[in-house]
């Protein structure tokens, strides 16, 4: 009888939270559809996700790239072991590793940072005080930052698969003595631009859950630091479960039919 | 439930504030218990009362950065609690809000948080608005040097006086100030309280303000009200504050510990 109750709870709860969160994206939303859009600071958001996620971003997508290709090599036969690094490794990449990747870190980075941002913001009133002086939070907060990660995460994304890729290409040619000509014919001749544009859909959608979760948590966050640390731990964690779950929407829907 | 509670008992113009039942609660702590205020236009009403009894709280109230659970606010006469959208950004207008932590925007220089109203509200250029708020800074004391800071700069009470130079910028009709002189020195103190005065004077703005310290109650209001127990129990003139014959009004403004008012760590 307890535990049903406790059941009921926990699923009750589960509830009203999807609903806030449903309530706040659509608020979001609608706040990002309607002018005036706060470009300066949409700019600036950007230059933060992008620009400065690039090194971390960077150096995961090179060293995936290239223990990709040492394994595919030490797991392939002989022969065909030229062909499979290549196509492999690309699609790899950009079907999956890329975008994944990438998301998951800048969710640590980003996700983090927002939440820490926006709780900060709430819990010393500065969220308050732009209401009185007649800006919306959501507007000049929540917006630009949607806006930004969104537009941004793809373009992220496409320098991470170059890099990815080209981390395969090294290990390719340097390590295990493939023709750098042959290596980069085999790419181009079995990637196909499904790859390449499933991988930046999912980045868009990706960039779009990071800005939503970071927001939500710090927007909502209350009780000091220590709910500012919460916020913090909330928003990466259920940024980064929720890419993963996007992850597989989004495979499916392209890949099956 | 008299009509004019709280307010003077004759046919007066409509109250520029006007609270009635306002009744709010976090769980089951019960801060404010059927509230009853009235605030005439260009008046300054001060209200005073113990930590923690829930003067911030009416203040976000009337603003709806809180949701109380029942009663009515009226500005102008009209009903704001429930607004949403455009007709609510219109209300807001209409105030501006000295916050008791400052709450300035730590991103932005001080010029700009000083400037921000008047920047949202869209029809000035960046140029002028530096010139404003520069303007407004000096007005409460500190240098156009100040104004390239960022707030982390400042000290306590620097911080309260850029958020006092930013809740008068836009000039608005309605000013609360939420202890505009907690944490500054007796002598700039004194300089806020004359300024708070300029501004319901001169502009013709009506004040709302907290405060604890007696001497700035007795300098800025045209009337004290003292909360307690979520609900006004005493409102008058600055005249009959020493002769109120409220015991819970004459212990605070004395400031003794024994009395009617029982701090919680008092209690046995
Ligand atoms: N967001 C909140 N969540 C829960 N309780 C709150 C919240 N805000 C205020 N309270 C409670 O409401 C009561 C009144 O708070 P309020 O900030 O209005 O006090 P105050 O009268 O302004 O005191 P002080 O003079 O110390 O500023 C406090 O007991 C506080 O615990
Ligand atoms: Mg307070």
């Amino acid at each position: 009888m307890n535990f049903v109750a406790m059941v009921g709870r926990l699923f009750l709860g589960f509830l009203g939270t999807l609903g806030q969160i449903g309530t706040f994206t659509g608020t979001a939303l609608s706040h990002c559809m309607t002018p005036p859009l706060y470009c300066g600071i949409i700019g600036r958001q950007m230059l933060n996700i992008g620009y400065f996620s690039l090194p971390v971003v960077g150096m995961t997508a090179l060293f995936t790239g290239m223990v990709l290709a040492l394994q595919i090599y030490i797991g392939s036969s002989r022969f065909d072991a030229e062909v499979a690094v290549a196509t492999i490794v690309v699609i790899g990449i950009t079907r999956e590793l890329g975008p994944v990747l990438a998301g998951l870190m800048v969710a640590g980075r980003v996700s983090a940072s927002m939440a820490a941002e926006l709780g900060t913001m709430r819990v010393t009133e500065q969220i308050d005080a732009l209401t009185t002086l007649s800006t919306n939070p959501f507007k000049y907060l929540v917006a630009p930052r949607l806006i930004a990660a969104t537009v941004v995460l793809p373009l992220l994304v496409a320098v991470a698969d170059t890099i990815g890729v080209f981390g395969g290409y090294i290990i390719g040619t340097e390590k295990l003595g493939f023709n750098s000509a042959t290596y980069i014919k085999n790419t181009l001749d079995f990637m196909e631009p499904i790859d390449v544009i499933s991988g930046l859909v999912k980045a868009a959608a990706f960039g779009f859950i990071i800005a939503l979760m970071g927001c939500y948590h710090g927007y909502n966050s209350q009780g000091g630091a220590q709910g500012v640390g919460r916020a913090t731990t909330n928003a990466v964690v259920s940024a980064s479960v929720l890419i993963l779950i996007a992850n597989f929407i989004i495979t499916e829907l392209f890949f099956t039919r | 439930m008299t009509d004019h509670a709280g307010g003077p008992e004759r046919m007066s113009p409509t109250p520029k504030i006007s609270l009635r039942g306002l009744s709010k609660r976090f769980g089951p702590k019960v801060v404010l218990d059927n509230l009853d205020l009235d605030v005439m236009p260009g008046e300054s009403v001060v209200v005073i009362g113990g930590s923690g009894t829930g003067k911030s709280v009416m203040l976000k109230s009337i603003l709806g950065l809180l949701k109380p659970e029942s009663g009515s606010i009226k500005i102008d006469g009209q009903e704001v609690l429930g607004l949403r959208g455009s007709d609510r950004d219109e209300v807001l207008r209409k105030f501006g809000m000295l916050f008791q932590g400052g709450a300035l925007f730590d991103s932005l220089p001080v010029w700009e948080n000083v400037a921000f109203g008047l920047l949202a509200s869209g029809d000035i250029s960046r140029k002028d608005a530096k010139v404003v708020a520069l303007e407004n800074l000096r007005s409460v004391g500190l240098g156009p040097e100040v104004g390239e800071l960022s707030p982390a700069e400042l000290s306590g009470g620097m911080q309260k006086r850029v958020g006092l130079a930013r809740a008068i910028a836009t000039r608005p009709e309605i000013i609360f100030f939420d202890e505009p002189t907690t944490g500054l020195d007796p002598i700039m103190g004194d300089v806020i309280n004359d300024l708070i005065v300029e501004c319901v004077k001169t502009v013709g703005a009506t004040a709302l303000s907290i405060t604890h310290d007696m001497a700035s109650a007795r300098k800025i209001a045209d009337r004290i009200a003292m909360i307690f127990g979520g609900k006004i129990i005493w409102i008058g003139t600055v005249d009959e504050i020493d002769n109120s014959g409220n015991p819970y009004v004459d212990q605070f403004i004395h400031g003794r510990a024994e009395g009617p008012i029982q701090m919680d760590l008092l209690k046995p």
